[in-house]
C-alpha cells in the first residue's frame, strides 16, 4: 500500500528532479571525473570527493548530488581497468575480478573481459537501483534485524569463502588465511588499546626515533591499500618486469568488446543473481562491502559445471564479481540514507557533503524516508544513470585501452610503480607507506612463488578487525542478556538468520572444500625441490609462533584484544607444524613443493633480486632526496638501463612522468614524502 | 521583511568592521596580506569523521573571510587517535608557513593530553588559538527504562543492567561513563565500535540500552526516534555560563542537566572529588572541543588577521542559520574568550587528573603512566 501511496508521487518528483539537461550535465561531468580518478588503482571515491568538496558548499542540491554520485558510482567500473590490464586490484571492490580478468589479458582478450566486466557493472547497477526502489521503504526494520550475532555470522561466511580459494593444498589456504588475519590485527586492539606485534616500549621512545616512527605507523594497522597493492601488483609487476615482455603476448584477439558483451548476456542469469548478493550483502552495515565480491566469486565457481578453467581466464570470474560490485554501491546507500551511517569511507564524505549543500536541510539519517523521500529516490536513480553512463563512456574506450597490454613492459612498469607509491603513499603520507609496500609486495612475490592463495591472504586481511569486533561483542552483549535468563541469550545468539546463515556456511565451506583441488586460482604452477618451499614454510611458521607469544604476553586484564590473535596463530602454527611434517615425509613431485621459478624458468630473462633492487632504490632515493627527485633519477635510469632506451627517450619519459605526478598532486592537493635532504634544505614545491 | 533583513545585514556588517578594527587598533597590528597563497589546515583525523565535516564547514567561508581570499584546504593527517598530527603540528615553525598552515584539534586530542598519555610530545601553550567551538552531548534512555525514573531521581535504574557501545574509556566516552557511574548505574561499556554513529545503531537494534550523542547528532539521529517513541532523552551535560557554573544547554532548554539529575538522585553528588573530576573533563570534552591555532611563534599579526576573519564569520547574517544544523546554538569563541576556553580545556586540577587516571585503572584496567 506504501508503495502506491507514498513510493510512486516521490518517484515522479524524483524524475522531475533529475530529468533536467543541466543535471544530467553535471552527471556527465562527475562521471568524466570520476573515470580520470578511478582509473588509477588506490585512488577511488575518497580521493575524487575530497576533490569536489570546495565546491560543494551552498550548492543547489540536486546538482551537487549529481556531480558527486556521477564520481562515486563510476568508481566500481573504472577500477575494473587496473584489475585486468595490469592485475592490480583498483580497489577493494575489484579483487576477485583480478583472478580471471588478469589471465584473460594476458592470452589477448582484454577488450573481451572488459567488456563482460563492463556489461555486469552496468547491469548489476540497474538491478541495484530496481532492487532499491521497492525495498528502501520496508528496508528499516530489516536492516535493524542484523545484529551482531548476525554481522558475525555474515563475516564468517565471507570468511568461508577461503575454501574455495585456498588452492591445491587446502591447509595452505588456511594458513595463508590466518597469515592475512594476523596481519590484520597488528597494531592497536578495538578493546582495551593492547598493541599487537609492537613492542609496547616503543610509545615511550623518544619522537623522531625509528621506534616512535614505526609505532606512529602501525599503530592504527595497517591499511588495506598498501596490503591490496603489496600482495597483488608487485608481485604482478616485478613477475612481468621479469620476463621482459608485453602483458599479452598475442594481438588482441578480433570481436573484442561485442564478444564481451555477448559474454554477458549468455550468462544473464549468474549476473542477476550476483547483483542480489551484491545489494543484499552492500544493504547491511558494518561490512562496507568488502566481503561482496569474495561472494559472488565464490558463487560463480560454485554454481559453474566446468571448473578448471577459473584463475585461467573464466569469464564468468569476471562476470560475478563485477555483477555485484555496483550493485553494492547501490545497497550501501540503505545504511548511509537511512541510518546516517556511512557503509564505506567515500559514504562517509558524501554524508558529510550533503550537509554542506543547498542550505543544509537534507538531513541524512532516521528522517531521510519521511522529510526527503523525493530526493532519496532521485539518489537511487541518479546512481543508475550514472552507470550507464560510465559504462558506455568505459565500453566506448575499452577496444583502445586494451592495447596497453601489447606495450613492452619495460616501458610500462615505471610508469605503474609511480602509480602505486603515489597510491600507497596517499594512505599515510608517510615515507613508511613505502616501505610497507615493499616488505607486503616481498611477501606477495613468496607466496606467488611457492603457490600459497594470495586471495585467501587477502580474505583473511579485509575480514580480520569485523571478525575480532563482532565476535567479541557478540561474546560481551551475549553474557549480558544470558544473566537476565538462558532464553533471553539463547535467542540472541541463535536468531532464525544466524541459522540459515550457519547451514549456508557449512554447505558452502564442505561444497568448496570438495572443489578445491580442481580449482586454481592462480594457475598451474609444477613442483620444485623441497630447499625452497621448506625454508619459505619455516619462516611463516616463526612468524606464526611471534605472533602467538606476542598475544601470549598481553595481560589478563585486556584478555579482549587477546583471544583473538592467540586462538586464530594457535590454529595456524599447528596447520604450519602439519605443513612440516609432510614436507619431510612427501616426494618432491607433490603439489605441496609448487615452485614458480620452476614453471617459469625459461621465461625469465631477469633474476628476481635485480628486478627487485630497482623498486626498492627507488625507495632508498626517496628516503635521500624525497619522492619527487627520486622518480626522476629513478625513471631515468630505468628506461636507459633496464629498457635499453636512447637518453633522449628516457629523458622525455621521464619529464612526462613527473609532470603528470606533478599535475596529479596538485589537483589533489597532495604533497610528496620529504627525504632526508628536504630536512636540511628548504625546498619549493613539488620537491618538498 | 527584506527591508528588515537588509537593516540587520547593513548593522551586522558595521560591526564587523567595527570589530575587525577594534581588535587591530588594539593589538596595534596590521595584518597579514594571504592573496594567491594557500592555506593547509590539518585536521589529525581522517575524512570520515566529526572534525572534518566541521572543518569542510568553516574552510570556505574562512577563504571568504581572510584579506585577499586564499585557498583554503582541508588536510586529513589521521593516526594514532590524532595524536599523530598533533605531533607532527608542534614541529612545524610559523617561519616555513607564515600563516598558511593552521591546525584543527579536537576533544580527542585534549585528552590524551590532559591524561598524560605517553604518545603525547605537543604542548598546547606553544600554539595560538584563534578559534574554539563549543558543543555538547545528551544521553538517552529506551522508553521501558525511561519510564523507571522517578522524576529525575535515577535510583530505581539501579538494579538494571545497562549496555553501551562506546570507542574507548580513555576517549570523550569517559564523560558518559563516569556520569553513569556516579548516578549508580551500572553500565557495562561494548568497545570496539568505529564511531558514535555506530553506538546510536546498536541502540537502535537493541543490544545497547544507553547512549549518549554529541548535540548536532543527536539532533539529526535521536529526534527521529524520540517521536517515533523508541528513545527518551534522559539528560543533557548541560552548558558553561560566564562564571563557569553549568546551566541548560540553549540547544535543549527542556531537557535537565546531569547536575540537576545528579542533584535529585540520593547516590549522586554535586561536590566533592568524583564531581570536580567529571566536570574538569567535561569542560575539557564540550564546551571547547574543537580549536583552530597557529603554530607555535606565530606572529601577532597573523593572530589578529585570523581573529578577525573568523569574527567576520560569525557576524555573516546568515551565520546563525547555516551554523545552527551543522555546529548547533553554541558559542563559537574568538580572541580572549577563546584564549579563556584554552585555558579551561588544557588545565585540570592535578586532583581532577589524578582521579580520572586512577579510576580508568580501577575500572577498566587502562594504565597510562606504564
Amino acid at each position: 500500500m506504501d508503495f502506491f501511496t507514498l513510493a510512486l508521487p516521490a518517484l515522479g518528483d524524483a524524475a522531475g528532479l533529475i530529468l533536467q539537461p543541466v543535471v544530467l550535465g553535471y552527471l556527465v561531468m562527475g562521471v568524466v571525473m570520476g573515470l580520470c580518478v578511478g582509473v588509477f588503482p588506490g585512488l577511488g571515491g575518497i580521493a575524487g570527493l575530497s576533490l569536489l568538496l570546495p565546491f560543494m558548499f551552498g550548492m543547489d542540491p540536486v546538482l551537487g548530488l549529481a556531480l558527486m554520485i556521477g564520481m562515486v558510482a563510476v568508481v566500481p567500473t573504472s577500477d575494473t581497468f587496473a584489475s585486468v590490464l595490469m592485475g592490480i586490484p583498483g580497489s577493494s571492490a575489484s579483487q576477485a575480478t583480478v583472478l580471471d580478468g588478469f589471465p584473460m589479458a594476458k592470452k589477448g582478450e582484454a577488450a573481451r573481459a572488459l567488456s563482460a566486466a563492463f556489461a555486469s557493472s552496468l547491469f548489476g547497477g540497474l538491478v541495484g537501483a530496481a532492487f532499491l526502489t521497492l525495498f528502501i521503504l520496508v528496508a528499516r526494520p530489516i536492516v535493524l534485524e542484523f545484529r551482531t550475532p548476525e554481522l558475525l555470522m555474515i563475516t564468517i561466511f565471507g570468511l568461508s569463502m577461503v575454501g574455495i580459494l585456498a588452492g591445491r593444498v587446502a591447509l595452505k589456504g588456511l594458513v595463508a588465511a590466518a597469515l592475512g588475519m594476523l596481519v590484520g590485527v597488528i597494531g592497536e586492539g578495538a578493546f582495551e588499546g593492547e598493541l599487537r606485534m609492537i613492542p609496547s616500549d616503543w610509545v615511550y621512545a623518544d619522537s623522531g626515533t625509528a621506534a616512535f616512527t614505526v609505532y606512529q605507523y602501525m599503530g592504527d594497522g595497517l591499511k588495506l591499500v598498501i596490503v591490496g597493492l603489496g600482495i597483488f601488483a608487485i608481485p604482478e609487476i616485478v613477475a612481468l618486469l621479469r620476463q621482459d615482455r608485453s602483458i599479452s603476448d598475442r594481438s588482441p584477439l578480433g570481436g573484442g568488446w561485442l564478444s564481451g558483451v555477448r559474454d554477458w548476456f549468455a550468462n544473464i542469469w549468474l549476473s542477476v543473481r550476483c547483483s542480489i548478493i551484491g545489494v543484499v550483502v552492500g544493504v547491511i552495515p558494518g561490512l562496507g562491502g568488502s566481503v561482496v565480491d569474495w561472494i559472488a566469486y565464490g558463487h560463480a565457481v560454485q554454481t559453474t559445471k566446468d571448473k578448471s578453467k577459473f584463475g585461467s581466464g573464466e569469464i564468468r570470474g569476471v562476470i560475478g564479481p563485477e555483477s555485484s560490485n555496483n550493485a553494492k554501491e547501490g545497497g550501501g546507500l540503505v545504511p548511509t540514507l537511512l541510518f546516517g551511517i556511512p557503509g564505506s569511507g567515500s559514504m562517509a564524505i558524501f554524508i558529510g557533503a550533503i550537509a554542506l549543500l543547498g542550505s543544509g536541510n537534507i538531513e541524512v539519517g532516521p528522517s531521510m524516508l519521511q522529510n526527503n523521500l523525493d530526493i532519496t529516490y532521485a539518489i537511487v536513480w541518479l546512481l543508475a544513470l550514472a552507470n550507464v553512463v560510465g559504462t558506455l563512456i568505459c565500453i566506448a574506450a575499452s577496444g583502445g585501452i586494451a592495447r596497453l597490454t601489447t606495450i613492452p613492459f619495460g616501458l610500462l612498469a615505471p610508469f605503474l610503480f609511480m602509480i602505486i607509491s603515489f597510491a600507497a603513499f596517499q594512505s599515510g603520507q608517510n615515507l613508511m607507506d613505502l616501505v610497507a609496500l615493499l616488505g607486503i609486495g616481498l611477501l606477495g612475490i613468496m607466496m606467488r612463488r611457492f603457490d600459497w592463495s594470495r586471495p585467501a591472504f587477502l580474505i583473511g586481511f579485509v575480514l580480520s578487525n569485523p571478525a575480532e569486533n563482532y565476535a567479541n561483542q557478540a561474546v560481551q552483549i551475549a553474557q549480558s542478556r544470558f544473566r537476565k535468563s538462558m532464553g533471553e541469550g539463547m535467542e540472541y545468539i541463535f536468531s532464525p538468520i544466524v541459522i540459515v546463515l550457519l547451514i549456508i556456511t557449512v554447505i558452502s565451506v564442505v561444497v568448496g572444500l570438495r572443489q578445491a583441488k580442481q580449482i586454481m586460482a592462480e594457475g598451474e604452477v609444477q613442483a620444485g625441490t623441497k630447499r625452497a618451499p621448506f625454508i619459505f614454510l619455516l619462516v611463516v611458521l616463526a612468524f606464526l609462533v611471534t605472533a602467538f607469544a606476542n598475544a601470549w604476553t598481553i595481560p589478563d586484564y585486556a584478555w579482549r584484544d587477546r583471544v583473538f590473535p592467540m586462538f586464530v596463530a594457535g590454529i595456524a602454527v599447528v596447520g604450519a607444524l602439519v605443513l612440516v611434517v609432510q614436507m619431510m615425509i612427501r616426494e618432491e613431485a607433490h603439489p605441496l613443493f609448487a615452485d614458480r621459478e620452476v614453471t617459469d624458468a625459461e621465461v625469465n630473462s631477469h633474476g628476481l633480486w635485480s628486478t627487485l633492487a630497482w623498486f626498492a632504490g627507488l625507495l632508498a632515493l626517496t628516503a635521500m632526496l624525497g619522492f619527487i627527485l627520486a622518480l626522476g633519477l629513478f625513471l631515468f635510469a630505468f628506461i636507459k638501463v633496464r629498457a635499453g632506451r636512447s637518453a633522449g627517450f628516457a629523458a622525455a619519459y621521464t619529464v612526462a612522468g613527473i609532470a603528470f605526478m606533478c599535475g596529479m598532486a596538485a589537483l589533489l592537493n597532495r604533497d610528496f614524502p620529504p627525504g632526508l635532504l628536504q630536512s636540511y634544505v628548504d625546498l619549493p614545491w613539488p620537491l618538498t | 521583511m527584506t527591508l528588515n533583513k537588509t537593516a540587520r545585514g547593513a548593522a551586522l556588517g558595521a560591526a564587523v568592521v567595527a570589530a575587525s578594527f577594534a581588535t587591530q587598533t588594539v593589538a596595534g597590528g596590521h595584518g597579514i596580506d594571504l592573496t594567491g597563497k594557500t592555506v593547509e589546515w590539518v585536521i589529525p583525523f581522517s575524512e570520515t569523521g566529526g572534525s572534518a565535516k566541521w572543518a569542510n564547514f568553516y574552510a570556505p567561508l574562512l577563504s571568504e573571510a581572510l584579506p585577499g581570499q586564499p585557498t583554503v584546504v582541508v588536510k586529513f593527517m589521521p593516526g594514532a587517535g590524532s595524536t599523530k598530527g598533533a605531533n607532527w603540528f608542534q614541529e612545524q615553525s610559523y617561519d616555513d608557513s607564515e600563516g598558511t598552515l593552521i591546525f584543527g584539534s579536537s576533544g580527542s586530542t585534549q585528552f590524551p593530553y590532559l591524561l598524560g598519555d605517553p604518545r603525547v610530545r605537543y604542548e598546547y601553550n606553544d600554539w595560538n588559538v584563534v578559534l574554539a567551538s563549543g558543543t555538547g552531548g545528551v544521553a538517552y534512555l529506551p522508553p521501558a527504562m525511561s519510564a523507571k525514573m522517578d522524576g529525575m531521581d535515577a535510583t530505581a535504574l539501579q538494579g538494571e543492567d545497562f549496555i553501551y557501545g562506546s570507542q574507548g574509556a580513555t576517549r570523550l566516552d569517559l564523560v558518559p561513563l563516569l556520569a553513569w557511574e556516579m548516578l549508580g548505574l551500572n553500565v557495562e561499556p561494548v568497545f570496539g565500535i568505529k564511531g558514535r554513529g555506530d553506538g546510536r545503531l546498536m541502540f537502535e537494534r537493541g543490544e545497547a540500552n544507553i547512549d549518549y550523542q554529541t548535540s548536532s547528532s543527536y539532533l539529526k539521529g535521536v529526534t527521529p526516534l524520540v517521536e517515533a517513541g523508541t528513545a527518551v532523552p534522559m539528560m543533557s551535560w548541560g552548558a558553561l555560563d560566564a562564571d563557569g557554573n553549568i546551566v541548560r544547554d540553549p540547544t535543549f532548554p527542556d531537557m535537565p542537566t546531569f547536575k540537576e539529575v545528579c542533584d535529585a538522585t540520593p547516590a549522586c553528588e554535586t561536590s566533592g572529588e568524583k564531581w570536580d573530576a567529571w566536570k574538569a573533563f567535561f569542560i575539557a570534552g564540550f564546551p571547547a572541543q574543537k580549536m583552530v591555532f597557529l603554530p607555535a611563534g606565530a606572529s601577532n599579526d597573523a593572530i589578529v588577521t585570523y581573529t578577525a576573519a573568523f569574527e567576520a564569520i560569525k557576524a555573516r547574517g546568515d551565520f546563525a542559520e547555516i551554523s545552527g544544523a551543522r555546529l548547533g546554538k553554541y558559542p563559537q569563541m574568538t580572541g580572549d574568550e577563546a584564549a579563556g576556553a584554552l585555558n579551561s580545556a588544557t588545565n585540570v586540577p592535578d586532583a581532577a587528573k589524578t582521579f580520572v587516571v586512577d579510576w580508568l585503572k580501577d575500572r577498566y584496567g587502562v594504565s597510562l603512566d606504564g
